[in-house]
Parts: C-alpha cells; structure tokens; sequence
C-alpha cells in the first residue's frame, strides 16, 4: 500500500528536478531587478528564452568536432542523474546507496570535463581562458564541499546523501550541532555561488567576455545546444540548493499534503537570498576569488575541527 | 599446473628478442618473431593467472637446490602474484605489437634489436620478481629488472640527455636495491630464513619491524615513484620510446608497488604509524604529482609525474588496509586494498593507453612539445577517441574503470570517518579523503588542458597540421586498451571480484570477517547507474545526430569577438590554460621565468619563458652531487693510472685486513 505515495514522491522529485529550476533564476533576477529599482524580466522568463533557444537554428565553429556537441549533453545528463542522488526536502532520493556521496561530486566533475573540453574545442582564447577558470577555482571548492561532506558523514554516521542529509532533521532541533552546521552552512552557499557562477565568484550578467567564468565558455554555442547548457546549469543551482538546504534549514513538518510545497517554497527563498547577495555584493576581482574559496574550505575545515571532539 | 603454465611464459618472454638478435640487421622477421612469441607468453601465462586468481588452482610453490652459497631456488605464484602477473603479460604483449609500426626494425637498424632483446628480459625479470619465494631469487629478479629496463631506457643513446635520463635512473634504481639489500638482511635477522611470501616476524622487537618497514618502503618507494623519491620517474619516462614509457609506467613502477604490498602484510598488527605513513606520502604524492603534471610542457612528461599521482593513489588505499589492520576493522582492509589494486589494475589499462596515443602523436607530429600541436582531434580522429577514454578513465570520472577504483578508496576513508569510533586513526583517512578530492578536480584540469592543447582548436604548427592517425598495428593496442577500460567501468563487481582472491592471500582473517563488498558498497548499483548515465549520452547524442539531418547546421569560423584576423598561435595555449593552477601551487613547483619586459619608449622584442624543474631532483640532489663530485675530486690524486700503484694498494689493503683478523 506504501507504494502508490512512493511513486508520487518519486514523480514529484522527478517534476521539480526537471521543471522548477529555471523557475529559481526567475527569482533570482526579479530579485535583483527589485534591489535595483527595476520592474525586471517576468518570472518565467527563463523558461520563454529556453523555449526560443530550442526552436533557433545552430551557428557551429568550424573549429569544432563531436567534443563541442558532447559538452552540453553530457553535462545535462550529468547533473539530472547528480539531481536524483539528492533528496528533495523530507523525502529519500530516488537512488540511494552507501558512497552515492562520491557519485554526486564525480558526476558534476564530469560534467566539468566536459564542459571545459567543448570550449577549448572552439580553439578561442576566451573559451579556454573561462575553461581554465572553471578547472582552477573546482580545485578549491572541491576539497571544501568534500570538508563538509565528512562533517555530515561523521555526524550521521551514514554513507549516502539521503540518510547523511536526513540526519539533521531526525534529531531534536535543540540537540543539533549548531556550530558546526553553521559553518557547514557558509562553505556549501560559497560552494554553491562559485560551482554555479554567481557573484562574487563570476557575474553571469556581465558584459565583458574577459572577466566571465561559466558564460565565457559557452561563447560559442548557440540555439538548442545553448539552450542546453542553461538549463543543465539552471539544474546544476538546483541541485547543490537542495543540498544546502538540508544543513541550514533542516526543518520538516508532519503534515504530508505540506511537505512539497515546504520544500518549494525554501527553495524559491533560497533563491531570493541568493538574489539578494548578488545585489548587495559586487563581483570579487579574479586573483580574489581563491581566497573566497579557501576560506570555504577553511569554514568547513574549523566545522570538522568542531567534530573532533 | 598454474605455475608450470606461467613459468613457461616467462621463458618465452626471457628469449622473445633472441632470435631478432640472431637474424640480419634488416630483416623484419626478428621483430615479427618477438611479438608472436610475446603474444604466445601472454597467452599462456594468462591463462596460469587467472585460473589462480579465479580459483581453479590452489598457491603453488617450486623448490630446487641451487649452487650458490646459502642458495636455494623458490617460486612460487599465489592469488597476489597472479593479479600483479595480469598487467606485465597484457602490456608487454600490446606494447611488443605496438612496436612492429612504432619502432619499425627497418627504421631503427641499430637499437630495434636491443630494445627487443631488453624488452623480453624486463618482462620476464618483472614477472620472476613477483613469482620469487627467496630473498635472493628475489634481489637477482629486481636487478635483472632493473638493468633491463635500464637498457631501454637508455634506448636513443645517441642523445645526451636521453643519456642522462637513463643514467638518473640507474642511480636511483640502485639506491633502492641497497635499501632493498638492506630490508631482506633485516628480515634474515628477523626470520632467521630467506624465504619470503608470507615472511613471518616472529617475535620481532619494534625498532627492528620499523627498520624493516622504512628500509622497505623507501626501497620498493623508489621504484614505484612514490614522492620525493620519484627522481628517475618523469626524465626517463619522457626520454624512452613511447611503449617503453607504456611498459615502464604501467607494469615496471607496479614492481614496486607490489613489494610496499608485502612490506604492508609483514606483521598482523602493525603500528598505527605504519598505515598513516603510507597514507600521507600518497596523499602528498598524489597532489604534488598531479600540480607538476599541470606545469608541464612536454606530453610525456606530464603522463610521468601523472603516473607518481596514481601510484600515490595507490599508496593511500595500501595504507588504509594497514589502519584497518592496526584498528580491527576489516572492512576497511577490504575496501582498500580491494580499491589499490583494482586501481593497479586499472592504471596498468589507461596509462598506457595514453602512452600509446603519445606514441601515435609523436610518430605523426614529431614533437613532444604540447604548445606546438593542436587540432589533433580532426587529423587523427581516432587517437583521439581513445585518448578521450583514457583521459576520462584516469580522470577516475564515471563511468570508466579509474572510478570503480577510487569510489572504492573513497568509501573505505569516509567510513572510518563515520564509525572510526575507538581509535583515532579515522583523522589520517578523512583527511586523505579531503586530498583525494582535491587530486580528483586537479587531474580533471590537468587533463582538459592536454586534451585541449593537443587535440582540440586548430593546429599551431605545420607539423600538427600533416600529422595523421597510425596503421593498424598502432591502433589496435589502443582500442584493445580502450574496451578493457570501458567493460571494467561498466562491471566494476566482476573486476572487484577477480581483485577479491588476491586481498584474500594479503589477509585471509579481515576477508573472512568483513562484510562482503556488495554490501560495503554496492558496485553493481553503481553499475547500473554508470550503464544509465552511457544510455542517456548516448541517445541524446543520436538525437542530435538525427536532428542534424533535418537542420541544417552553419559552419563559421569561431566567434573572435569583431576581431578578424585571428591566427591559430593567437589560441589559448596549454601553458596559458595552466597557469592559473600553476600558479596556485607556486609555492611547491617554484617555477623558473626569464622574462625580457617592453622598456622605455624603444623597446627591445620582449620575451617570456617559464619552465618547471623537479624540486626533488634539479634543485636538491643534482646540485648536490654537484658540490659532492668537486669535493671528491681531490680524492684524485689517489688515481694515478699505472697499474703498479694500484698493486700497491691492493696489497696494502690486504696486508692490513690480514692484521686487522689476526689482532
């Protein structure tokens, strides 16, 4: 009888994975344009530029080869199978096993790979310079999101994302490891702003090719296949939100008909806050962004030392 | 019966290059003869491994008496030999068909058949070493290797500084034969017996079990390439000829690895410093391998200092299994040992996959330097797509093989942090979890950068411009090498099972008692997700190549901003790609720049150079020996020449030894 709410769950997970996300950045640039005074894009404008993309017609560099088209598919396929290793608010992932924490972080490293190897496929300078970036400043944000994991790993005793996730929830909210799990807390949303590009790491608006990270290195793709890697980046914020959200707000409530739109509704704040950092910060200069990104790692690092005892 | 097969293919191996030293210098018969009879070995002494590793035959042992002093002939082959035994036999014989296009007899008149002649012997001496059941079987075996692949390195001899490079290692492998001399007089005294495999201690006291550890690890260290005493590693990988190099890395530094695994298996209950040793020095070698692998300019080296990445990656399985040991729990035994030799198994596959597709590169574009290639990936297509594989492979990215590996390391050090209550061993392993992850992003970027300045883009050189895929003889190791790596991605259970009997002979006890690997960490779930992440690329990428069809798709040239006149040296280089991190580990790789800036209002032509010397070796021990060969120069006064002064201290020496035993 269990079954049948399972495969709703599962459906749902499933349906916001693929459909919510483009809903987020809608947020996060309503947001923005509110901070600036601006009336801004409607919320589902996201969704309106993919819809264009895909019906556009493809500009290829003749430089190219089958690495340029790979990139964007292999990322989405990576990101969308990353998405169903998460769960979503109170309900258990839909793949769960013991070590799918390496998983996760090695799907979204291949999809860097990817990522990075289509854009030096074009041969142009800004491509590879955004690439090299990308595979600079993953160098750091990598050890910090695997600081953080052990921290929750050590807390909940449990190898996968869902029970290791889980864990802060089960327990009473006044026996929580606070300390730790606000450190946490900070080095996953820095971790978060750098793997997904938003300022102060990179500023996806920006109009200047030198200065960009994730846009720089699309540069050269256009129609679907652009429309691609929007939205497999629109699923990449969704996903690391989903985890972030388990460490800082690890609330639930009982009432099952409420459980979805909770998560939803922490996730559409999650991203207006994520709005609101954009719009009160300026874009770090590039030599700083490391510093920002050790001091996750570092963040994380005292979380474990709080762990130790 | 297992061991009578393998024996027999190590004497096919011994003499493979024989008969090509018999025959006229021209003749390609001597070439062709070895390879057959190369094939033939692997054939048969793969057979022998496998149906120990599978279990059909039971460890087997031979003793002889022998005319030495003290000396007795002994092998024998258990499940650990067997598994060590698979990639030497694979990769000699890929290596040996490589060769019949790479190093083509009629093109190399004067070395093919000494490399020929080395190559039989190096594989066979590998082999000996990891079948040898006595102390001085063993040390024989070790310097036969060490000697034969000393003559293959030194292969171009006409070029000083493929001379050096051979000569750097023949010093090195030598320093670690006297540690090893060293460990196995240690072990004597322990044991009070030459034989070895399992050596039993006994009620050895601690200095002398720590000696035995230290003389150990720095002697099979230093062939394995452990840092800092990966000196030899990255001159004579890039100096050999490319299957050399392939042979070396893939099967010669697991020799090494092979002897830190028993070194690792010597006590029941090691020293907890033991197991966080062997973890740290993996952990460093790992990240700095991989840092200066970024750093690099010339291809093969960067797949060298890679290699004393995965070796390091290796170490730190090797040294989880040992806190395990030292804190009873043998699951972590399982998963780390089971994961350091499955990623022997594995980088013995994709390291010289990459070597083979250097191979192809450097045949085609003559030209190891990586800033000078570019655009590969449309003349030589299909070098590429296996270079892709493997550079995905050792990435340790799903769903190839190298993830199988390091997902099993990973599970095994992030479980001692979850239940690593009772002893604190757990801080070592979580941390090494923490440089996994950061080896993990690095090699992602190192090897997008050498895919990128290679293959993608358009060429920087008329060389790249004309270069063009190998013949058949070149291909098929690759593609050989290439499925092997995919079907152990996507079967990591079956591979992990093969790799089980030979924990299985490491500890029987904590394989006994741990809980089965599916249950630790369920491979074949993996599997399945792997085989869906395959399944979702592939179609979508079938999608688009039938969309293709009904769209059609505008070729331009590469959005250059409004600038029209781009030229393909204008390209983001390899170097420029790698800057950022190499700058990030400035403080370790201590780069050289000679930079000549734009002054004053008629400037001179401005230039800029960086290169990256080994810390270990160009700026520590090689000014080292500098300053020690200028103050041992004075000691030469003692070498006068004529044979009578040298009689003369002959005598003079015996004369005192005579007094020195009578008094």
């Amino acid at each position: 009888m269990n079954f049948l709410p399972d495969l709703f769950d599962l459906a749902m997970h499933v349906l916001l994975l693929l459909a919510m996300p483009p809903l987020l950045l809608g947020v996060i640039n309503k947001t923005k344009a509110w901070f600036g005074g601006r009336v801004g894009p409607p919320l589902l404008q996201p969704y309106y530029d993919l819809a264009k993309l895909m019906r556009k017609d493809v500009v290829l560099s003749a430089t190219t080869t089958w690495m340029f088209l790979a990139g964007p598919v292999v990322t989405l396929a990576a990101v969308v199978l990353a998405g169903l290793l998460v769960p979503l608010g109170r309900f258990d992932a839909p793949i769960c096993f013991n070590g799918d924490l390496i998983l996760f972080a090695y799907l979204f490293a291949l999809g860097r790979f990817f990522t990075t190897a289509a854009a030096l496929d074009t041969g142009s300078s800004f491509e590879g310079m955004g690439a090299s970036r990308e595979v600079t400043f993953a160098c750091l944000a990598e050890p910090a999101l695997f600081l953080a994991f052990l921290v929750l790993v050590k807390y909940s005793g449990a190898l996968s994302l869902t029970r290791m996730l889980h864990a802060p929830m089960a327990h009473e909210l006044s026996t929580l490891p606070f300390a730790p799990l606000i450190l946490v807390g900070a080095g996953l949303f820095i971790v978060l702003l750098a793997e997904n590009c938003r300022i102060p790491v990179d500023d996806p608006n920006t109009h200047l090719e030198l200065t960009m990270i994730h846009e720089v290195m699309v540069l050269d793709h256009s129609g679907p296949l652009l429309g691609l890697v929007l939205y497999g980046a629109a699923i990449k914020l969704f996903v690391l939100s989903a985890v972030l959200l388990h460490v800082i707000a690890p609330f639930t409530t009982d009432l099952a008909v409420a459980a979805w739109p909770l998560f939803a509704f922490e996730m559409l704040a999650l991203a207006a806050v994520i709005g609101v950092v954009e719009s009160v910060m300026a874009r770090l200069q590039m030599r700083h962004v490391p510093t920002l990104l050790v001091s996750a790692s570092l963040l994380c690092g005292f979380g474990f030392l709080l762990m130790l005892r | 019966m297992s061991l009578w097969l393998i024996l027999t293919a190590l004497g096919l191996m011994a003499i493979s290059g024989l008969p090509g030293a018999l025959l006229a210098r021209a003749s390609p018969a001597g070439q062709w003869t070895a390879a057959v009879l190369n094939v033939c070995a692997s054939i048969l002494g793969g057979v022998g491994a496998f149906a120990q590793l599978l279990g059909f035959d039971e460890p087997q042992a031979i003793h002889a008496s022998w005319a030495l002093p003290n000396g007795r002939f002994a092998v024998g082959v258990d499940a650990l030999s067997a598994l060590f035994l698979l990639p030497m036999l694979l990769v000699s014989a890929l290596g040996s068909i490589f060769g019949l296009a790479y190093w083509k007899q009629s093109e190399h008149l004067r070395t093919g058949g000494r490399l020929r002649l080395s190559w039989g012997i190096l594989t066979a001496g590998m082999m000996l070493v990891v079948l040898a059941r006595d102390s001085i079987v063993f040390l024989m075996a070790w310097e036969i290797m060490a000697l034969a692949g000393f003559f293959l390195v030194a292969t171009e001899d006409a070029k000083p500084e493929v001379r050096r490079a051979a000569f750097v290692y023949l010093v090195a492998t030598h320093v670690g034969t006297l540690c090893l001399f060293a460990f196995f007089g240690l072990l004597r005294f322990a044991s009070g017996t030459f034989d070895i495999w399992p050596a039993t201690l006994g009620e050895a006291p601690s200095w002398l079990a720590g000696a035995l550890f230290i003389t150990g690890v720095i002697g099979f260290g230093l062939k394995a390439g452990l840092m800092p005493l990966h000196v030899w590693l990255p001159g004579a990988h890039a100096n050999a000829p490319s299957h050399v190099s392939a042979l070396l890395s893939g099967v010669l530094l697991k020799a090494g690895i092979y002897g830190i695994v028993r070194v690792a298996g010597l006590l029941p209950d090691p020293p907890s410093w033991w197991g966080a040793t062997l973890l740290i020095a993996g952990s460093a070698s790992g990240i700095l391998g991989i840092a200066y692998a970024v750093a690099q300019h010339d291809f093969k080296r960067l797949l060298a200092y890679s290699s004393i990445e995965n070796m390091g990656i290796i170490a730190m399985g090797i040294g989880l299994a040992m806190l395990g040991r030292t804190a009873g729990h043998p699951e972590w035994v399982v998963l780390g040992l089971t994961g350091s030799l499955l990623h022997v198994l594995n980088h013995s596959l994709f390291k010289p996959l990459l070597f083979f597709a250097a191979g192809s590169i450097l045949h085609a574009a003559h030209t190891r330097e990586i800033d000078s290639l570019g655009g590969l990936a449309k003349t030589m297509p299909r070098t590429f797509a296996a270079f892709v594989v493997g550079a995905i492979a050792i990435c340790g990215l799903p769903p190839l093989n190298g993830f199988a590996s390091e997902i099993l390391i990973y599970a095994g050090l992030l479980r001692t942090a979850a239940g690593g209550g009772g002893s604190e061993q757990w801080v070592w392993a979580a941390l090494a979890a923490v440089a996994l992850a950061a080896i993990g992003a690095l090699a992602v970027g190192c090897f997008v950068k050498l895919l990128g300045a290679v293959f993608a883009g358009a060429p920087r050189s008329p060389r790249a411009e004309h270069a063009r895929d190998p013949g058949a003889a070149m291909l098929a190791p690759l593609a050989c090498l290439a499925l092997f790596c995919a079907v152990i991605g996507v079967a990591p259970a079956a591979a992990a099972g093969v790799v089980a009997s030979a924990v299985a002979a490491w500890d029987p006890a904590a394989h006994a008692a741990s809980d089965s690997l599916e249950a630790l960490l369920p491979l074949s779930a993996i599997a399945a997700i792997e085989a869906l992440l395959l399944g979702a690329c592939l179609a979508a990428g079938l999608a688009i190549y039938r969309w293709r069809r009904i769209r059609s798709w505008i070729r331009v040239p590469t959005w250059d901003c409004g600038y029209l006149r781009t030229s393909a040296r204008m390209q983001y280089s390899g170097s420029s790609f790698g800057q950022a991190l190499t700058l990030l580990f400035g403080w370790a790789l201590l780069p050289r720049r000679r930079v000549i800036a734009f002054e004053g209002p008629f400037p001179r032509p401005a230039s800029f150079a960086s290169e990256i010397p080994d810390a270990v070796l160009d700026r520590g021990l090689l000014p080292l020996c500098a300053r020690g060969a200028r103050l041992m120069a004075r000691a030469r006064k003692l070498q006068r020449g004529p044979v009578q002064v040298y009689l003369v201290y002959v005598l003079g020496a015996l004369l005192a030894l005579l007094l020195f035993s009578e008094w």
